[in-house]
């Protein structure tokens, strides 16, 4: 390959990297937030994005709704769905060993990967096409309406998550949560509603970017979660677990590697690419990129 | 001196006891009485008590989490069958060399992320056990997307019964050991047990490779009785599967591995039929467990018949 082809084809990856690390980033940030207040890996988040991909899916084919009112409705039935998981599995397990609520938060991810091929069957189903995918070619780098519209949304969520976390009462509870928990209840701050917020918000986040990969790749199926899940949680720790603007910076980095390595090398190591990433950030800086000794987290 | 007659007596006791179960099964399965469906379940128990129990050894005594084991088990499947498919080696050199390789990997893997510690560590693992997946699934010489094929079936219940046994008397006698004293140290408190002069790395890691390599003779178990060694069977849910039979039996506590391990696999039989059901029933039964029995259905204690004496309203002692 000559140099002009390599810059153009780096400047194509780097588009397409930017798309999916911002929908990486949306789930990150679920993942960051609850593990931030509740020190726990939520296995199940992956399958909250799954299940706002067919929310989505039912929102547009069945009730005939437009690309807006069903990105929302998606976002309030996954919300709900993550504040009924955390009552049910996860609130009676508070004060018990990490380890069991690791496992319940696995059988709960199963619960609902299963569950989900019971009612929905494992049948993928197609994406009905919410908008006409127009391509703009710049000069031979290509740019779909998709992509941008995948990059908006997340700006704009990611904005208000950090007007919501940064600005209102219910964040500064989420912050002052996550920092001492006990001290935050000596405080008069009710715990348990803060930690039902945090999973609302982070499981309308999740479902944001179920809608969003749906409207993409066109094609959802029950097991759809894992691999973006595991994906999403890489980047958290990527950028630091527990970190918000980490997630976010996480999420974008991990997709552009990733889509450099399917590009340039070959698509069967992207996932490799992944793991490989997590282990060298274990290994040397274990608080992830932005990770502070003194970190506020959510 | 006395003390020791007493161990081993009650060893040999149990090896006893070992033979017995055997000689019961191998003759069921001689007349007939168990048909190929449930010897075929009854060679996955033994396999996945094996797994179980050297998880418990990471994860129960020496108190790292690890979620990576079917890597090793991968490991353990994959070299085995090379042994015996491009070496013609007979089957006890694979498994031998599957548990070689399967524990120096875990040896070198354990070196450096054994300085991890709680999620971290959990993470990592998953990570290199799904790494390990994708490098196999990448390599062409082992069959790559498409499995190793061609595997001869060797094991048979005989040889999982003995991998069981040595397994589980190995594991016993370490963590009984000056050695595995000290991983159960490095659980209780790292902290304390390095100003007590114990080196928490070298434990953190030899608990690390022997668990790693048992899994690989789990693993080599589970190739030659399948004919196929397939990177698909060897995904983070066979890991979490593991880890789920470890918990579920509780941290520490070598009978309740196995318990468990025999308990899940049944469940899992008798839900075969009805394919559908099968994920969803397990998977409500392990939050349901897990939120009424936190600490594993026998916590960290060991059923013995000193547990049955003792609940019979025989004199109080403390098991151990």
């Amino acid at each position: 390959m000559e140099a002009g082809s390599i810059a153009h084809q780096f400047v194509q990856q780097l588009i397409n990297g930017v798309s999916l690390g911002s929908i990486y980033a949306l789930i990150a940030l679920g993942y960051t937030m609850i593990y931030g207040i509740l020190k726990l890996i939520n296995f199940a988040h992956g399958d909250i994005y799954m299940v706002g991909a067919y929310v989505g899916f039912f929102a547009t084919s069945i009730l005939k709704l437009s690309f807006f009112p069903a990105l929302l409705m998606a976002m309030v039935v996954a919300a709900v769905v993550g504040m009924v998981i955390e009552r049910v599995a996860y609130r009676p397990l508070r004060n018990s060993p990490k380890i069991a609520i690791l496992i319940t938060a696995i059988g709960v991810s199963l619960f609902l990967e299963y569950g989900g091929m019971l009612l929905v069957t494992p049948q993928p189903r197609t994406f009905p096409a919410v908008f006409a995918a127009e391509l703009y070619n710049f000069g031979g780098i290509v740019i779909n309406s998709q992509q941008i519209v995948i990059l908006a949304i997340s700006i704009a969520l990611m904005i208000i998550l950090t007007y919501v976390v940064q600005k209102t009462k219910a964040g500064k509870a989420m912050r002052a949560v996550s920092f001492d928990t006990d001290a935050a209840k000596l405080m008069g701050i009710n715990v348990d509603q803060t930690i039902s917020f945090t999973f609302a918000v982070g499981s309308g986040l999740a479902a944001a970017a179920g809608v969003l990969v749906g409207i993409y790749y066109n094609s959802i199926d029950p097991l759809m979660g894992i691999m973006p899940g595991l994906k999403a949680f890489i980047a958290a720790v990527l950028g630091g677990i527990g970190v918000i603007p980490g997630a976010m910076a996480g999420g974008i980095i991990l997709g552009i590697i990733e889509a450099m390595v399917s590009g340039f090398i070959s698509s069967t190591f992207r996932d490799a690419a992944a793991f490989g990433i997590l282990i060298i950030i274990l290994l040397f800086k274990p608080s992830g990129l932005m990770g502070k000794n003194v970190r506020e987290k959510v | 001196m006395s003390k020791l007659q007493n161990t081993t007596k009650r060893d040999l006791l149990a090896l006893g006891g070992c033979a017995v179960i055997y000689a019961i099964f191998q003759g069921l399965i001689g007349f007939g009485v168990i048909g190929p469906f449930w010897e075929l379940n009854l060679i996955l128990i033994g396999i996945n008590i094996i797994l179980a129990v050297s998880l418990n050894l990471i994860t129960g005594f020496a108190g790292q989490f690890s979620i990576g084991h079917a890597g090793f088990m991968a490991i353990g499947a994959y070299l085995g069958a090379v042994a015996t498919v491009k070496f013609q080696l007979p089957f006890i050199a694979a498994i031998l060399v599957g548990a070689g390789a399967a524990g120096l990997l875990g040896f070198l893997i354990g070196l450096p992320t054994l300085r991890l510690s709680g999620d971290y560590l959990a993470i990592a693992t998953l990570g290199l056990g799904e790494i390990i997946r994708i490098s196999i699934l990448n390599t062409p010489y082992l069959g790559g997307a498409t499995g190793l094929m061609g595997i001869p079936r060797y094991t048979t219940f005989t040889w999982t019964f003995l991998a069981v046994i040595v397994t589980i008397f190995f594991i016993k006698n370490f963590v009984n050991s000056s050695h595995g004293r000290a991983c159960i140290s490095v659980r209780e408190n790292e902290i304390a047990a390095e100003a007590m002069g114990i080196d928490t790395t070298k434990y953190k890691v030899m608990a690390f490779t022997i668990g790693a390599a048992f899994a690989g003779v789990a693993g080599a178990l589970f190739s030659h009785y399948f004919y196929i060694a397939h990177p698909a069977s060897f995904t983070f849910m066979k890991s979490f599967d593991i880890l789920t039979m470890t918990v579920l039996g509780g941290l520490g506590s070598i009978t309740g591995s196995i318990t468990a391990a025999i308990l899940l696999t049944f469940i899992s039989a008798a839900l075969a039929s009805y394919p559908e059901w099968r994920m969803v029933v397990y998977s409500l039964m392990l939050i349901i467990l897990m939120i009424y029995r936190p600490q594993g259905l026998f916590g960290n204690k060991e059923l013995s018949l000193k547990l049955f004496g003792r609940l019979t309203g025989g004199k109080k002692r403390d098991v151990a």
